[in-house]
């Protein structure tokens, strides 16, 4: 069969991190080709550098598509070769017709006048092609996400797609809807289409796939064929990588219950009959590190983030227990009242002030700690704020280094010795160790091992399990808003939480 | 007291390493701005700027813009505008000018009740940017519209005056000498000198306590420097009013309330929680911080400044004029961006916006001297205020 794509020894180095390594992939025409791999395996990443979002030069190795060897500068010139990428979030305008945004950039127009009447009939072609039945001057945000990714995808036919890339396109579609759209995903493939589908859900990839290549760490491990694809394989194959002194020893040294949450049931923020928690009832022991494990949706962060002062969600019920007593987490400052602090995944959007120094950013959510009569003593916050450089190691020049100009692991030293500094009971880390290189990961791993052996509580999130597995004493599996397993470390192997999730995504799709 | 805390202000920041000292350096340009701009001044209107008479009314005419920077000041920090300004002051006048002339009530109940007036409307306004999110450009746009409205309304059109002569005091009165000196006041002098001992006590203490501490602070000569030409500054300035007719009344409540300002940003709390709400509001937030309570209480603060300068204004032109306060938020804006703060929140200095605040009020005064055209000083002053927003952004992007 034809190859329409060749990637080979694709290399894409971040600052500090090689997020792809040498990795190749090969496309034959008219085939639905599956990605998978952990999360931060690097299958975005090498899906951006395809598209062009990554620009050539800034990767080192060879695109060849249909035969040539390409360089796209940017996504317009991919997808002027046929290469049209549907990311995760949709990219759709919520304001606009359905028309409008199918065109939107790529308008039938003449010196710059649309052609409205051209626009919609050429839309109600692509609606049917995808099989949907919506006028094309319907808003888009009356519609549900499934519609919405279907009308990405007649965007993309109305581009004369060739290779089409999917990128967890039924990460949050109902099984009716992720069934239609596989069904769709089919019927390209007869009409000559290429895809890439990019799934954690390997019940659909086996469904529909014609090969599959595993990424695992930014390298390719294998691609399998149609007759070669079975769970045990590709779980194996995904997570199969050995955990060498990548984390610091610890002697656990575990207590009593300190932390516990009962029945808790949080409903998403803005569609309020959508459940995203669901009666999920864990604890945290004095001492003790407990992982959350779960693929990327699974509601880890909606869980914290709705435990710590409501931040997330409404409807939120379910009781919270700290050192055996009920405790009022309805607003944030409550929740630290309480001992509960909670450091952030997205250090940059939710827990830096980027613009404003190390020192005003370590004191900030206990400033009461520095002050009197909320007049601070600056003698006090220096001193403060040395002493968690110190301790965390955070390298800059000196407190006085605006927090935006760190690197990514020095700015989440400064988001946990902010949370450190108000000395919490429990501490939930919601992907501690995201975008960081591997130093800083260890040194961050180390601060836990500090801060447990102190006698504090850690309850971590975290997509990588490798991670999970060396720093966690017990781990929780979610998926879907619910808890489906719990095991202690020691018992704990990436195969075993793989398949727990799995389990349960086979039982809810 | 003032100075004082500017003053230790420049010095608390003052490390070794580089990005402590090039953000002095945008206040010390500031100030040298300043200078430059006077000693321009100074020049081409041979010798009228710092003449005893000018120089005082140079702070009678911006004490109101100056007043109201220091609210616009947290406002902006805060991460929000009020536009609605110029028309609060212009309906607080009209209503103490109402009160007072034809009402005949006490001026001091009078004045209180002005006061909180302005903290009612700061709170109506601030009600709907902090708890339901109206963005504070449309909610002040709005209450810009109302409030001149009902300055016009509430004083039928006409100009009410004039006020009580104790009232005046407010605006046209200066310190009392205490010890008789006649084409020379003392007292006010005197205050001058205190102050400039203050400062250098404060100053001195607070190094010392930094020594103390193990922590270095700037190089013994310039803070020497630094020190002796900030109480020149203060002492010659002191004298030369002093040799008309003493310290305005209006610049000590001026002094007062940069100082308590000063301190509000620099030392409390409640300071620092609004430059972190500025600079990253969900941050802010997710560090427990009261982000909707903190942005009710800058408008509130806002309404209260607001006020307090529609009286000074009213009583230094001794009526109440349904124009009152036109035009005013717009000087007070620019003073504020002059002063180095960022449209986007999270960034500016009280000392900057008051310095801001004066190098627009010599320009008016010094091109008035001149005979410039009011058509042309407007041009000017934009210029200068989109060269100093423009140099800014310049200087931030080259580091």
């Amino acid at each position: 069969m034809e190859t329409i794509l060749e990637m080979r020894n694709i290399t894409k180095t971040f600052p500090g991190v090689k997020a792809l390594n040498n990795v190749n992939l090969s496309v034959r025409k008219g085939e639905i080709h599956a990605l998978v791999g952990e999360n931060g395996a690097g299958k975005s990443t090498l899906m951006k550098v395809l598209s062009g979002v990554y620009p050539h030069g800034s990767y080192e190795g060879e695109i060849h598509y249909n035969g040539e060897e390409q360089h796209f500068r940017d996504i317009g010139d991919s997808e002027r070769k046929g290469i049209i990428i549907i990311h995760q979030e949709l990219a759709l305008v919520p304001l606009l017709s359905i028309a409008e945004n199918i065109f939107l950039g790529n308008e039938p127009a003449k010196f710059g006048i649309i052609d409205w009447h051209i626009a919609e009939s050429r839309t109600r072609d692509l609606l049917a092609k995808v099989g949907l039945k919506e006028d094309p001057l319907t808003l888009i945000t009356n519609l549900g996400v499934g519609k919405q990714q279907l009308v990405e995808i007649a965007k993309a036919l109305s581009k004369e797609v060739e290779l089409l890339i999917l990128d967890e396109p039924t990460a949050s579609l109902n099984e009716k809807d992720s069934d239609a759209l596989l069904a769709l995903l089919l019927e390209f493939k007869a009409q000559g289409i290429s895809s890439i589908l990019i799934s954690h859900k390997l019940n659909e990839v086996g469904k529909v796939a014609d090969r599959i290549t595993v990424l695992r760490d930014g390298a390719t491990i294998e691609t399998l064929d149609k007759d070669q694809i079975s769970e045990d394989r590709i779980v194996t194959s995904m997570v199969g990588r050995q955990l060498a002194d990548r984390f610091p020893q610890r002697e656990p040294n575990i207590g009593e219950v300190v932390f516990e949450v009962k029945d808790w049931v949080v409903h998403h923020h803005i569609h309020g009959d959508r459940t995203v928690i669901n009666g999920i009832n864990l604890n945290v022991r004095k001492g003790e590190v407990v992982g959350i494990a779960g693929l990327m949706g699974a509601g880890r962060t909606e869980f914290a983030m709705s435990v710590f002062g409501k931040a997330y969600g409404q409807k939120i019920s379910g009781e919270v227990f700290v050192k055996g007593k009920k405790v009022d987490v309805s607003t944030i400052g409550k929740a630290v009242d309480n001992g509960i602090a909670y450091v952030t995944e997205d250090r940059k959007t939710y827990g830096l002030n980027l613009i404003d120094h190390i020192k005003h950013n370590t004191t900030i959510a206990h400033l009461d700690g520095v002050s009197k009569n909320g007049v601070i003593d600056d003698m006090a916050e220096l001193k403060v704020a040395n002493e968690y450089r110190r301790k965390t190691n955070i390298r800059s020049s000196s407190i006085y280094q605006k927090t935006g100009n760190l690197s990514g692991g020095n700015q989440q030293k400064v988001v946990l010795s902010k949370w450190l500094f108000a000395n919490p009971d429990l501490l939930i880390l919601d992907e501690p160790t995201r975008g960081i290189d591997v130093g800083a990961k260890y040194e961050i791993y180390s601060i836990i091992n500090q801060l447990v052996s102190e006698g504090k509580s850690v309850l971590m999130i975290s997509s990588e399990m490798p991670e999970l597995l060396g720093v966690c004493d017990r781990i929780y599996v979610m998926n879907q808003g619910r808890l489906v397993g719990e095991m202690p470390a020691a018992e704990a192997s990436q195969e075993k939480i793989m398949r727990a999730i799995i389990r349960a995504e086979g039982k809810a799709s | 007291m003032t100075i004082e805390t500017a003053a230790t202000q420049g010095k608390k920041d003052f490390k070794t390493d580089g990005s402590a000292l090039k953000g002095n350096f945008r206040e010390y340009g500031l100030v040298l701005a300043l200078i430059l701009i006077m000693l321009f001044f100074q020049f081409t209107t041979s010798g009228t700027l710092f003449r005893p008479v000018n120089l005082t009314n140079l702070v009678l005419q911006n004490s109101y813009i100056i007043i109201m920077a220091l609210g616009m000041l947290l406002v902006i920090v805060a991460g929000h505008i009020d536009l609605s300004v110029g028309s609060v002051s212009g309906f607080v006048g009209g209503l103490a000018a109402v009160m007072m002339v034809q009402w005949h009530v006490h001026y001091i109940p009078a004045t209180i009740i002005c006061l909180i007036v302005g903290g009612a409307i700061g709170a109506a306004q601030g009600y709907w940017v902090a708890y339901h999110k109206i963005p504070s450009f449309i909610v002040t746009l709005a209450g810009m519209l109302v409030f001149k409205g009902l300055a016009l309304w509430l004083l039928g059109g006409q100009s009410v005056g004039p006020f009580p002569a104790q009232f005046q005091l407010l605006s046209s009165g200066f310190i009392p000498d205490f010890f008789g000196g006649t084409t020379f006041n003392i007292t006010s002098m005197l205050i001058g000198i205190i102050l400039v001992a203050l400062m250098i006590y404060f100053s001195i203490r607070g190094r010392a306590k930094r020594e103390k501490h193990g922590y270095e602070g700037e190089p013994f000569a310039l803070f020497i420097a630094k020190n002796v030409i900030i109480a020149g500054i203060i002492l010659y300035l002191t004298y030369l009013l002093s040799s008309y007719k003493g310290l305005p009344n209006v610049l000590i409540v001026m002094s007062i309330l940069i100082a308590l300002f000063v301190f509000v940003t620099k030392r409390m709390t409640i300071g620092r929680r609004i430059y972190a709400m500025g600079g990253n509001e969900k941050a802010a937030k997710l560090s427990g911080i009261k982000t909707e309570r903190l942005t009710f209480f800058t408008f509130v603060n806002m309404g209260v400044l607001a006020a307090l300068a529609g009286l000074i204004f009213a009583a230094r032109l001794n009526t109440a004029t349904p124009k009152a306060g036109l035009g005013f938020e717009l000087d007070v804006i620019a003073a504020v961006f002059i002063g180095g703060a960022s449209a986007m929140g999270g960034v500016g200095q009280v000392m900057g916006a008051v310095i801001g605040a004066f190098i627009m009020g010599v320009m008016n005064n010094g091109m008035s001297i001149m005979g410039v055209n009011i058509d042309w000083q407007q041009v000017i002053k934009g210029l200068v205020l989109l060269a100093a927003v423009v140099f800014d952004v310049y200087n931030k992007n080259k580091a």
